[in-house]
């Protein structure tokens, strides 16, 4: 495969290791330092990290800007992207602007429902007006384009804008026939790597990862694993109940339930699903999510011995 | 059909008080299928209005009318005799009927009284379903009869996004079908899964509202 934007985490996937990437949510208000205190507390722990995109559409800073504040922190982001929000002429604009700031990743997705934002304690966005002009699998065919110095509309660009381009998986989420057939037109516009949704019911994960191999979507795709780490057994219930795609076995609920102590227990749990991930052919690497908890992060990858990371020669 | 809902009376009553003779106006067409503004709504509605107005010391006279098509000039004639007695017009009709009495009668006030939210289905007795946006570009032949732009929360045009529930619901609303799922369900009963992997490029929106106000004509009909 040529190579796509040269990101570092394209670049470690390239050379085979297993990748790492973990989340970062950007501050709800404009404090820079919020983002250097994330960036200094994760460095070195991952290959890329996620800058989300106002997510569950409740207003955050910027992806652009937070990717851009890990960036002159010395890490590797990926800018996530929802196409809630911005229409094909604001998408690409920002995709240029992005592309001028020196971010090489970018995470194409729906985005949540601006309905979200008012879900839980905050009055949120409910009566904002979305946009969706395009999809999140056109989003991707954009960006293809845009590597190609062409518009969406068959304008040329003058130059190249390259992205190692990302896509969201949800593999267990109904109708689960179709989800790797989504993921193959993923694949088909134009994806490069994949992060799945949280991972906890590791076999039926596996099955659906099966299917897409035997589509030859494993030798087109980086597919990484999505794991968040659990803090109690509430948690996983809601998650088990109330986040569509995510399907957690009856028996870590009550193995967190009886815990003593779950905060720890819940690493433990993150750590044996990264082994259990990693096993899985066609599995490259893991995404991780520790919401508003990231300094769990570091012990937990160390733990699954996948510290340190791969360093790569500059250029090469 | 064209459905529409009616305002709050508080609203209404806000915006009448002053006035001393109100037409309420209904429309037997769309918005009397889905009992929003109908004769029957009509015939509701005044008795509510006087109560109201009358409780919030702004007593009023309301005098009703129902039109055939609040949509279409000759219907909307017949109102002519009536407004020179009023000093405010309350429609119930659609957005295009509340227009068309303004736009005729513009020497009076006249106020909405209903929201006009969908073309939809009457699903069950007392309850519709949006069924269509007037996108203007017609893909219902690609996605086996279901309409994901006005049936998706997102208007996604190439499958489900995450989140749809484990009994086929859509993530915004427990009540709703996720309608990616009905697609899918329907293009498996019909063995032919496969079409749906077809990408399906961005949608021309231009000849829709965001094309600016469709204007369509017809040189074949004109005078």
């Amino acid at each position: 495969m040529t190579e796509r934007a040269g990101s570092r985490l394209e670049r470690v996937l390239a050379a085979g290791h297993f990748a790492v990437t973990v989340e970062v949510g950007p501050p709800r208000g404009p404090n820079a330092a919020a983002v250097r205190r994330k960036a200094e507390l994760l460095s070195g722990v991952a290959d890329a990290y996620n800058v989300t995109d106002n997510q569950t559409a409740v207003v955050r800073m910027s992806s652009i800007a937070g990717a851009r504040l890990l960036l002159e922190a010395g890490l590797e982001p990926v800018m996530q992207m929802t196409v809630r929000d911005r229409n094909r002429i604001a998408l690409q604009s920002d995709l240029l602007g992005a592309s001028a700031l020196g971010i090489k990743n970018c995470l194409c997705l729906s985005g949540d429902h601006q309905q979200a934002s008012a879900s839980g304690k905050l009055n949120g966005h409910p009566g904002a007006k979305h946009v969706y002009d395009v999809d999140s699998i056109q989003l991707l065919a954009i960006l293809k384009g845009l590597g190609e110095q062409v518009q969406e509309s068959g304008d040329p660009i003058a130059e190249p804008a390259r992205f190692f381009i990302g896509a969201a998986w949800s593999p267990l989420a109904p109708p689960e026939a179709f989800r790797v057939l989504r993921l193959a037109k993923k694949v088909a516009a134009g994806a490069d790597f994949i992060q799945t949704q949280a991972v906890y019911d590791v076999p039926r994960f596996a099955a659906q990862v099966a299917k897409a191999r035997e589509m030859g979507l494993c030798d087109q795709i980086a597919i990484l694993a999505g794991i968040i780490v659990p803090r109690s057994a509430r948690m996983l219930q809601y998650l088990n109940e109330k986040v569509p795609g995510v399907e957690v076995p009856e028996e870590l609920i009550r193995r967190l339930r009886a815990a003593v102590n779950p905060a720890s227990e819940g690493k433990m749990i993150a750590q044996e699903l990264i082994e259990a991930v990693r096993v899985i052919p066609g599995i490259r690497g893991v995404h991780l999510q520790a919401i508003e908890n990231e300094e769990v992060l570091p012990e937990i990858i160390s733990a699954a011995e996948l510290l340190p990371r791969p360093v790569l020669n500059i250029g090469a | 059909m064209i459905i529409a809902e009616w305002k709050p009376l508080s609203e209404l009553t806000a915006k009448l008080r002053g006035h001393k003779k109100i037409l309420l106006v209904g429309c037997a067409t769309c918005v009397a299928e889905c009992a929003a503004g109908g004769e029957k709504e009509v015939e509701t509605l005044a008795p509510l209005l006087r109560m109201a107005l009358h409780k919030e010391g702004h007593p009023a006279e309301v005098v009703t009318r129902t039109l055939e098509r609040q949509c279409e000039w000759e219907f909307v004639e017949e109102l002519a005799p009536l407004i020179p007695q009023v000093d405010a017009v309350l429609s119930i009709a659609c957005g295009i009927g509340i227009q068309a009495v303004a736009e005729r009668y513009s020497e009076v006030p006249v106020y909405p009284g209903v929201n006009t939210t969908a073309l939809a289905i009457r699903e069950e007795p007392g309850l519709w379903l949006a069924r269509c946006q007037a996108c203007g570009d017609c893909g219902l032949g690609e996605t086996f009869g279901i309409c994901p732009v006005a049936r998706c929360a997102k208007s996604l045009q190439n499958g489900p996004c995450g989140g749809t529930r484990k009994d086929g619901k859509c993530e915004v609303d427990e009540n709703l079908e996720c309608v990616w799922y009905q697609i899918v369900k329907r293009a498996e009963a019909r063995g032919q899964l496969d079409k749906l992997l077809e990408f399906r490029p961005a949608k021309n929106w231009s000849n829709s509202l965001h094309g600016g106000p469709k204007r369509v004509l017809r040189e074949d009909l004109r005078p």
